[in-house]
């Protein structure tokens, strides 16, 4: 006898609505991104054009070598904030996603005494938020003599309990006897943990990187690092940005280099979500 | 003998303790010590000068019974979660769902576009532009060039359109966190009990959703729900780079913004703590209402 097909197929009509529906959507989702784009291309007075255009019609790379210009002149040179983002951004992720892997693995898989209130501790955590929360933050943080240093910047992305929370959440999807087999045979739990458990949750973990990197990223971290040479990225665009030249297009451009390394991660860590497909599915 | 025995529990977990010691560090140290001192700084009136002073519940009668613009500011609020909370939910949902099975290079880039809004923090700010007030302003002059409209319309200045806009651009932003999580939750779903169900008489796709993949999806449905509750509830900063603060005849005030003022702009941390107390209230409730709703589902 033939099994039913594996999955049960829309009909074309509704492949056909879906993908129109996706599509008008998506020309709205993508329109400030086209729009950022097109302004960092356009020279000074294309700004002034009525109507306003989406495209630029005498395209320029004026507004990045404006940008260039002012960086080359500098004191601290581009290279330097470049590096301390990279740095902050990079280790916070590493840390963000082992520490994140071993915590989530034990609060769902493990049995000890206290388990109970601190996963629901976790999740309280998790809906106080607001700006309230800076300024006790920031007394910490510079009781622990991390003010002006990238700990300042990534410890509190090692605090937040939306990774934790995400990951958890799959692990508890691990069937319980794979883990009980492992053990067994005489799997430590360190490599039980780092070995199967993250492996079987794959696109959890790689999406806590997209996330966590982005986030770290995007943080200008001006409230905490006050050393010219130590400041992020974000912060010295948005100085030169709203102070050496005051010009729509060049801020285009400063937006544009921001948005590229998240997109380059995005890009290449959501493909790795994606191949995963083939062999998708905890499996008892 | 009880406590021998804990002690005994608490020494056979110690592997335990030590894999979640990296996190807890951080966790105490840089969020539950700050919620802790910002609960217990809502009983009291501080300036950041002085030393706080214990005022009992004092912040919140004031709150409910003087403050007009608090009750402006949850009436924005449950306005705005309450419609954008569900919308962008299930719009995470349905287009994680609907890209499921489309092949790899669809499925990448109609995932881009999609979260293209969240990959920046500052990439909404460009619907100031977009939605600009006069004849420049990008969607001004399209319905204008379409004849849908004579005179530009003030988009983030008309009270009566501000909310209205906030929502849209809410919603056009909200595939963030949740859409990445749902399409990461479909690939852990087991596709073998897809056949397991058509031989128990699984008859269509909604059918399919509802009874396996759902189910399998419980804890991922869970964080997304979550993590809408607190955008949704938490909105402000939106309000705060596009309207301006305070925006016209508070239109766009929400207590994250109104705590914000209190805190940041009148040094009144107390009063600005009890509002941020308040707004965690509600969303636990609302937490907790929906965790519930999640738990019956496939039955």
């Amino acid at each position: 006898m033939k099994l039913k097909t594996k999955q049960l197929n829309r009909s074309l009509w509704g492949n056909g609505i879906s993908l129109f529906m996706l599509m008008l959507m998506g020309a709205f989702m993508l329109l400030p991104l086209v729009y950022t784009v097109a302004s960092s291309l356009k020279p000074t007075e294309e700004f002034y054009v009525f109507p306003p255009k989406l495209y630029a019609v005498n395209p320029t790379f004026n507004n990045f070598l404006d940008l260039w210009d002012i960086f080359a002149n500098m004191r601290v040179p581009l290279s330097r904030y470049i590096y301390n983002t990279l740095f902050a951004s990079i280790t916070g992720t590493v840390l963000a996603v082992v520490f994140g892997i071993m915590g989530a693995y034990v609060l769902s898989k493990h049995d000890f005494p206290g388990k109970a209130a601190l996963n629901r501790i976790i999740v309280v955590a998790l809906l106080y938020t607001g700006n309230i929360l800076a300024v006790p933050r920031y007394l910490i943080i510079s009781r622990l003599n991390w003010l002006d240093t990238s700990m300042a910047v990534l410890a509190p992305t090692l605090a937040s309990t939306m990774c934790i929370f995400l990951l958890r959440q799959f692990i508890t999807t691990v069937p319980n006897a794979m883990l009980e087999s492992a053990r067994i045979d005489g799997a430590g739990e360190f490599r039980i943990c780092f070995q199967m458990v993250a492996p079987n949750v794959k696109p959890a973990w790689i999406t806590v990187t997209i996330l966590t990197f982005q986030s770290l990223w995007n943080n200008n971290g001006s409230s905490v690092i006050f050393t010219e040479t130590k400041k992020l990225l974000p912060a010295a665009i948005s100085q030169v940005v709203s102070s050496g030249i005051s010009r729509a297009g060049a801020g285009a451009a400063g937006t544009l280099i921001m948005i590229i390394p998240p997109i380059l991660v995005f890009v290449i860590f959501q493909r790795q979500i994606i191949e995963t497909m083939a062999n998708s599915g905890v499996k008892e | 003998m009880k406590n021998n025995k804990l002690a005994s529990r608490i020494w056979k977990s110690r592997i335990s303790y030590l894999m979640l010691l990296p996190f807890l560090f951080f966790f105490f140290l840089l969020l539950l010590l700050p919620i802790l001192v910002s609960i217990v700084l809502s009983f009291t009136s501080f300036d950041f000068f002085n030393m706080p002073v214990f005022v009992g519940v004092d912040n919140f009668i004031t709150l409910f019974v003087e403050d007009g613009e608090f009750i402006t500011a949850l009436q924005n609020t449950f306005l705005f979660a309450l419609i954008t909370g569900p919308i962008s939910y299930l719009l995470c949902f349905f287009i994680a769902w609907l890209i499921n099975d489309l092949n790899h290079v669809m499925r990448s880039v109609i995932t881009f576009v999609f979260y293209a809004p969240s990959i920046s923090g500052s990439l909404y700010t460009i619907w100031s532009i977009l939605l600009s007030s006069d004849r420049y302003g990008m969607i001004n002059s399209f319905l204008i060039s379409l004849g849908i409209i004579k005179e530009p319309l003030l988009f983030l200045n008309d009270p009566d359109m501000i909310l209205g806009c906030l929502i849209v651009i809410q919603l056009w932003m909200s595939l963030g966190t949740g859409f990445l999580s749902f399409i990461a939750g479909f690939q852990m779903v087991n596709r073998d009990l897809f056949e397991v169900g058509a031989i128990d008489g699984i008859q269509n796709r909604w059918q399919q959703l509802w009874y396996i993949t759902l189910p399998q999806m419980k804890p991922m449905l869970l964080f997304g729900a979550i993590t809408q509750i607190v955008t949704a509830f938490s909105v402000g900063d939106v309000s705060l780079n596009l309207c301006g603060f305070p925006s016209v005849n508070n239109a766009g005030l929400t207590l994250t913004l109104h705590a914000y003022d209190y805190a940041n702009l009148r040094f009144e941390m107390g009063y600005g703590c009890a509002i941020t107390f308040i707004l965690f209230a509600i969303m636990y409730i609302m937490h907790r209402i929906i965790g519930s709703l999640i738990n019956r589902i496939g039955r």
